[in-house]
């Protein structure tokens, strides 16, 4: 009995006997941006207000950290055990994430992390588990997301972005890329904020 | 929830019906008519803004069709090397040749886990494989957990576009649904109101779902990478919270680089939800000790790709990565919306895939003449399928396949007859004389009953004259 595996292979060499040409896809697209730091910074953080996130730019992440979560009202507030102390406000009760369970996650107000790198055209933060980023679900259930990106770590386009995330793919790390907070546009394609993913997404800029 | 309101209900089995009949029956629905129309005028707008900020778009098209055909050229090559990555990374990899197949693996899957529930996230290939109904078969509960699919399944419908499966239903029908369903009497019409009862609904099922199963966007075949693309975090939920997660695939999503998403995640979202980039983005290498989870499936579904693959002419609908913009623009789609398909693959896109996927064969078999050929399609493509030049190729292949016809032989001994200028003549003579029953006033009219008249009746058919312009000019009295 041939397997699947072999039995679809066959078919598509079968399904190929015309011998289509070889294409080398042209890279003639923009593969870096052009603006310099200042209008990469300004960008991202225009781009990631249009998504209803709030955005802040601080040259004291930590105060801005502090500040963030007593605005948002939380108390209980899950971060990566590798987090930098100086984005460890002490105002909250910070629980650091050795392996907690999904119910004790949903249980959390929020969660703090850092980020991989950014992207100013999209307004994306990409999250790939390196130094305070914690496992995924950390920055997944909990409703509130403050996440902190390094003003160096924004690149302009996608390709920069997505180059800078490929040593993570190759390590066979997880990655997410988010833009803004959850939403759907299930009903009547209108764009609402807030369903499965943190609700509220705060970035703060450290500069 | 209780487990009746997810049974199959009967429009999601109806039969399905050529796309003529199945149309005429959705232009009647004012309401849904009025919907789509909404729906799509606000999408067809928010996309154009966001593709014209693109100053290299065009380059973009060109770079991600290449890409694609790249992919189809070597599809066997990138599938090995596919697989390989993923099996590097401690994934399994599973091949289904057809629907049935794939619906048996993830069932033994689940079944394997001791599972009687699922989560699922969004995925054209599982609703083209009805997934859902082999796993209820067995006994397993398939949760659905896209908003949009959400109503679908609550309202035990089909869904109606590619990106919206409920684009349908207005915000009054989806709050009177989950009025119904959730036992909220109190709910109202407000769309944010809407999200936060499906969120409190689906949260219990995240947090005690041992599998997923979900769709793919992109596989990248040189990091083993899987790419899922979405909005609400349900796609999150799904890939990160379960201990087992199984991904159905076509074969035709590998991209042979990780690279290669830096064209696709350009081209996707803004002509899909025409937003600059989609809320989340989920990219998983196999498994990751720690996080996520730490069993992970991959079937590599044929189920007729390989059929399109075969065609080089319509080799190219393959390239399509689901994005929705040609339906959004498409003004048969806007009159009919999606159940008259009768395919999870509804408008342009489907009117060439589906019945190619099909082998040409049942209802979809009528979906390439659901169109006007008026191109818009094309000119909005992210991946540049010609789906113009499809839909006719794939015409000329449903006119060739009617020649085998009681009418389509008929027509070729005619061919034969009407060949030289003795059998044209002897033919328009015989003519003459065996219209004679059927002919009034210059017009072919009186058919006897059976499938003659019936072929007669539905056309106008001038009647032969008693003379031929030929005739009269060798019987003409001044002829010198």
């Amino acid at each position: 009995m041939t397997t699947g595996r072999e039995a679809i292979l066959a078919r598509v060499r079968a399904s190929l006997a015309d011998d289509p040409p070889h294409v080398v896809p042209p890279r003639n697209y923009r593969l870096r941006g052009e603006r310099d730091r200042a209008a990469v910074i300004e960008l991202f953080v225009e781009r990631v207000r249009d998504y209803e996130a709030t955005v802040v730019v601080a040259d004291d992440p930590g105060a801005a950290v502090a500040s963030a979560l007593e605005a948002a009202g939380v108390r209980r507030v899950g971060i990566a055990p590798d987090l930098d102390r100086r984005l460890r406000p002490s105002g909250v009760e910070l629980i650091e994430d050795h392996g907690l369970g999904s119910r004790d996650l949903d249980a959390l107000d929020g969660a703090v992390t850092t980020c991989a790198s950014a992207c100013a055209e999209t307004g994306t933060i990409a999250i790939d588990g390196g130094p305070g980023q914690g496992r995924r679900a950390l920055s997944l259930v909990p409703d509130l997301h403050v996440c902190v990106v390094r003003a160096g770590a924004i690149v302009e386009t996608v390709p920069e972005l997505i180059a800078a995330l490929e040593p993570s793919a190759r390590e066979g790390r997880p990655i997410v890329l988010v833009s803004g907070p959850s939403a759907t546009s299930d009903i009547e394609l209108t764009r609402v904020e807030g369903v499965h993913g943190p609700r509220r997404l705060v970035v703060i800029v450290a500069t | 929830m209780t487990h009746s309101s997810l049974d199959p209900a009967a429009a999601r089995d109806a039969r399905p019906e050529s796309f003529p009949h199945a149309a005429t029956g959705a232009l009647a629905n004012q309401q849904v008519r009025a919907n789509i129309r909404h729906a799509t005028t606000t999408i067809r707008r928010k996309r154009a803004g966001v593709v014209a900020e693109v100053p290299d778009w065009e380059l973009l098209r060109s770079a991600g069709s290449a890409i694609k055909d790249e992919t189809l050229a070597s599809l066997d090559a990138v599938l090995i090397e596919l697989e390989a990555s993923v099996q590097a990374a401690g994934g399994t990899v599973h091949w289904a040749r057809d629907a049935a197949e794939a619906n048996e693996i993830v069932v033994g899957l689940v079944q394997a886990e001791g599972a009687d529930e699922v989560v699922k996230v969004k995925s054209l290939a599982t609703d083209e494989i009805r997934l859902n109904e082999a796993l209820e078969g067995a006994g397993i509960r398939p949760i659905e957990t896209d908003l949009a699919e959400l109503i679908v399944q609550l309202a035990g419908e089909r869904p109606s576009h590619l990106l919206v499966p409920a684009i349908h239903k207005n915000r009054v029908e989806i709050r009177d649904l989950f009025r119904d369903r959730f036992g909220l009497p109190d709910l109202s019409d407000d769309p944010a109101e809407l999200a936060e009862a499906a969120r409190l609904h689906l949260r219990e099922a995240f947090l005690r779902a041992r599998v997923a199963v979900s769709g793919a966007n992109f596989a990248a075949a040189d990091t083993g990478t899987i790419c899922v693309v979405e909005s609400e975090g349900n796609g999150r939920m799904c890939t990160t919270l379960p201990d087992v997660l199984i991904t159905v695939m076509g074969i035709e999503k590998a991209i042979p680089r990780f690279r290669d998403l830096e064209v696709f995640l350009q081209l996707l979202p803004r002509s899909s939800t025409g937003e600059r980039m989609n809320p989340y983005t989920s990219l998983w290498t196999g498994v990751r000790e720690g996080d996520g989870p730490q069993t992970f499936h991959l079937v590599l579904l044929d189920a007729g790709r390989t059929r399109v693959l075969a065609d080089p002419a319509g080799r190219p609908a393959l390239r399509c990565i689901r994005c929705s913009a040609c339906i959004n623009v498409c003004p048969v789609y806007r009159q009919t919306g999606g159940h008259a398909y009768h395919s999870p693959y509804a408008g342009p896109i489907g009117a060439i895939l589906a019945p190619q996927l099909a082998g040409e064969t049942g209802a979809v078999a009528s979906l390439p003449f659901a169109s006007s050929l008026c191109g818009a399609c094309y000119d909005v493509c992210p991946v540049l399928i010609d789906i113009p030049s499809i839909l006719v190729h794939e015409r000329g292949k449903a006119v060739a396949r009617e020649r085998s016809g009681i009418e389509g032989r008929s027509l070729k001994m005619l061919g034969k007859a009407f060949a030289t200028r003795a059998g044209y003549e002897r033919a328009q003579r015989l003519g003459r004389q065996l219209q004679r029953p059927i002919a009034r006033d210059g017009w072919l009219t009186h058919f006897p009953p059976g499938p003659l008249g019936a072929w007669g009746r539905s056309r106008d058919l001038p009647a032969l004259p008693a003379q031929t312009f030929r005739e009269w000019w060798e019987s003409r009295d001044d002829r010198a």
